[in-house]
């Protein structure tokens, strides 16, 4: 347990003083306070939208935007080590693989937790003291809804980044095979899914539909946040589909706590057998 | 007797279709310092993680403190252990300090200790500097800091020395004397030979993953039976010489102004030494052993030549003469 503590709080000052957290705090910082203030520019005016135009513009481009941070900030964490050469010290150490590479994921966690709720919840505050909103009740209902998600989505790729991380020998395979991964869980797998709605004139089962959005973290994170708002259903294209299921947001954090899981759980699966 | 800190019975170590490792046997007592010397390539690296515990072995018996390194009391024997790796790394980013520190941390020690270890190493001066800054000869300082935390009962060294200048190398010596007093094993990894004869009480030769010769110098160099050198300055003549010679089996190279390098077979030195006393009209002579340098090319000249009869001769059954090396 100490060790989990020394390798996280490690980890995460490197964090710090690499800046990594304060670049991604003002990445979504400014990102969520330049959305929600030229959000409406399209139609000819500036000035703090509604907050459901606000959220649903944020979490498209945050659908893009977390997961290739995520998987930027972790790729190299075990692979690194090991061209490195420290990784090989650090298993000469009374600590256990699992406790490494849990200590490991705990503080980039937390670097992307921090900067997740920082960036976003001060973006938010702002949104809130000038934009005027009449109902601020839904408006730190759905921002809160909206980092927890984000901050989960974060971590389910950092998860594949261990996975990666863990699995290759050198840190130019890992960076490649990272942008893959990127690749098809946030353009691909939406396109294919378009094309077998398309290619079967929507004959597809919609249960079925809806659970193969399941299978996206990134889908998962989009009907998390389209759920909240019926209205603004209409603006978000594909997932809006699984909106319409009887998704419960609590299911569906809870199915993105899986996507964090079970790759992280993999990537400890594999540390732990393969040979030094 | 106390238990053996290492016990490896005939260990080997396959990685697919390489045998890294074939049919090794080693053996370390408490307090004793061995050098594993062999080419790169040859299984000192193998060993080395073996012993740590990283990779297990394919065949054999591997204990080190009476227990298997990779099991379930890893965690215990690691914490009694200290090991150094080649071209040891570390966090670039971080101070010297604060390295020792978060290793200190997963050793279950206390970090303000740290201080005192890098006083040893003779790093105070740049311990608040980033690692980044340092010279290869530091990393080298802070690695064996690092390799020392905990007061380790059985240390790993790999290629110590490489890197040091010479009054650093003759420190690090000077520690692993005091080291071998206090009753911890070391193990010197090295294919860097001079020097190291004297602060090792064994040598183990590998090479291409099998134990050519193991046992303390003088055993080595009894097993290889090589002439010694004994240089002369004489006024004689070195048909005279050689003939004088002969019958020890003597061979006599004419050098500069006077000066013959005779190589003496081992059993015959003191008898050599009395006739040239006697009858050769020495003005000067010296002696030279043969240097653990030479050794190790001999059995290493054993592996390409096909001849294992050396190796068998003194593989193994070699029991430990610390006293007589420590001497």
């Amino acid at each position: 347990m100490n060790h989990l503590v020394t390798v996280a709080g490690k980890e995460f000052r490197d964090g710090l003083r690499n800046r990594w957290v304060l670049a991604i705090t003002l990445v979504f910082g400014l990102l969520a306070i330049g959305l929600a203030y030229f959000g409406a520019a399209a139609s000819g005016e500036v000035g703090f939208t509604g907050v459901a135009t606000t959220i649903v513009s944020l979490s498209s481009l945050a659908v893009f935007l977390i997961p290739l941070i995520a998987l930027l900030l972790a790729y190299d964490s075990i692979v690194g080590e090991e061209e490195q050469g420290t990784l090989l010290l650090l298993l000469t150490y009374p600590i256990g693989r699992v406790e490494i590479l849990a200590g490991k994921f705990l503080g980039h966690a937390a670097i992307l937790g921090v900067s997740t709720l920082v960036g976003f919840g001060v973006a938010g505050l702002v949104i809130a003291a000038f934009g005027g909103h009449d109902d601020l009740g839904q408006l730190l209902a759905a921002l809160a809804l909206f980092i927890l998600s984000a901050t989960l989505l974060g971590w389910a790729f950092i998860g594949f980044a261990y996975l990666i991380s863990v699995s290759v020998a050198e840190k130019s395979r890992a960076a490649g095979i990272a942008l893959v991964v990127w690749f098809v869980f946030v353009l691909v797998f939406d396109l294919l899914l378009l094309g077998v709605l398309v290619g079967t004139g929507g004959e597809v089962s919609q249960g079925l539909f809806h659970v193969l959005l399941l299978l996206n973290p990134t889908d998962i994170f989009r009907i998390v946040n389209l759920t909240f708002f019926e209205a603004a259903r209409t603006q978000a294209g594909l997932a809006s589909i699984g909106a319409d299921a009887a998704f419960h947001p609590a299911l569906l954090l809870g199915a993105l706590a899986l996507w964090v899981a079970v790759p992280l759980g993999a990537a400890l699966w594999i540390f732990r057998r393969r040979e030094a | 007797m106390t238990q053996p800190v290492i016990e490896m019975a005939a260990v080997s170590k396959r990685f697919g279709a390489l045998t890294a490792l074939d049919g090794v046997s080693l053996t370390l007592h408490e307090g004793e310092v061995l050098g594993l010397m062999g080419h790169n390539g040859a299984g000192k690296s193998t060993s080395m993680k073996l012993i740590l515990g990283l990779i297990r072995p394919t065949e054999g018996e591997l204990r080190v403190f009476g227990h298997d390194p990779s099991g379930a009391e890893a965690n215990a024997l690691r914490q009694r252990l200290g090991y150094l790796p080649e071209n040891v790394q570390f966090y670039e980013q971080l101070s010297g300090v604060e390295v020792l520190r978060y290793f200190a941390r997963l050793k279950r020690r206390d970090p303000r200790g740290v201080d005192a270890l890098l006083e040893r190493v003779g790093l105070t001066h740049a311990m608040h500097r980033r690692v980044k800054t340092y010279s290869k000869g530091m990393r080298q300082r802070l690695g064996l800091a690092q390799a020392l935390l905990g007061e380790p009962r059985l240390m790993l060294l790999d290629e110590p020395t490489v890197g040091l200048d010479p009054m650093a190398t003759r420190d690090f010596y000077t520690m692993v004397d005091e080291l071998r007093g206090k009753g911890v094993s070391v193990i010197l990894c090295s294919h860097v030979l001079p020097g190291v004869e004297r602060h090792i009480d064994r040598a183990a030769i590998l090479g291409q993953g099998r134990m050519l010769a193991a046992g303390s110098i003088d055993e080595l160099r009894e097993a290889a039976d090589l002439p010694l050198l004994v240089r002369v300055r004489t006024r004689q003549s070195e048909a005279a010489l050689s003939q004088q010679l002969q019958a020890f089996g003597v061979t006599v190279t004419p050098g500069a102004a006077d000066r013959f390098t005779l190589a003496v077979p081992a059993r015959a030195k003191v008898a050599v030494l009395r006739t040239l006393m006697a009858e050769a009209a020495i003005e000067d002579l010296d002696l030279e052993p043969p240097t653990l340098e030479s050794l190790y090319a001999h059995f290493d000249a054993t592996l390409h030549a096909g001849a294992p009869a050396a190796r068998d001769a003194v593989r193994g059954a070699l029991p430990t003469r610390r006293e007589e090396a420590n001497a």
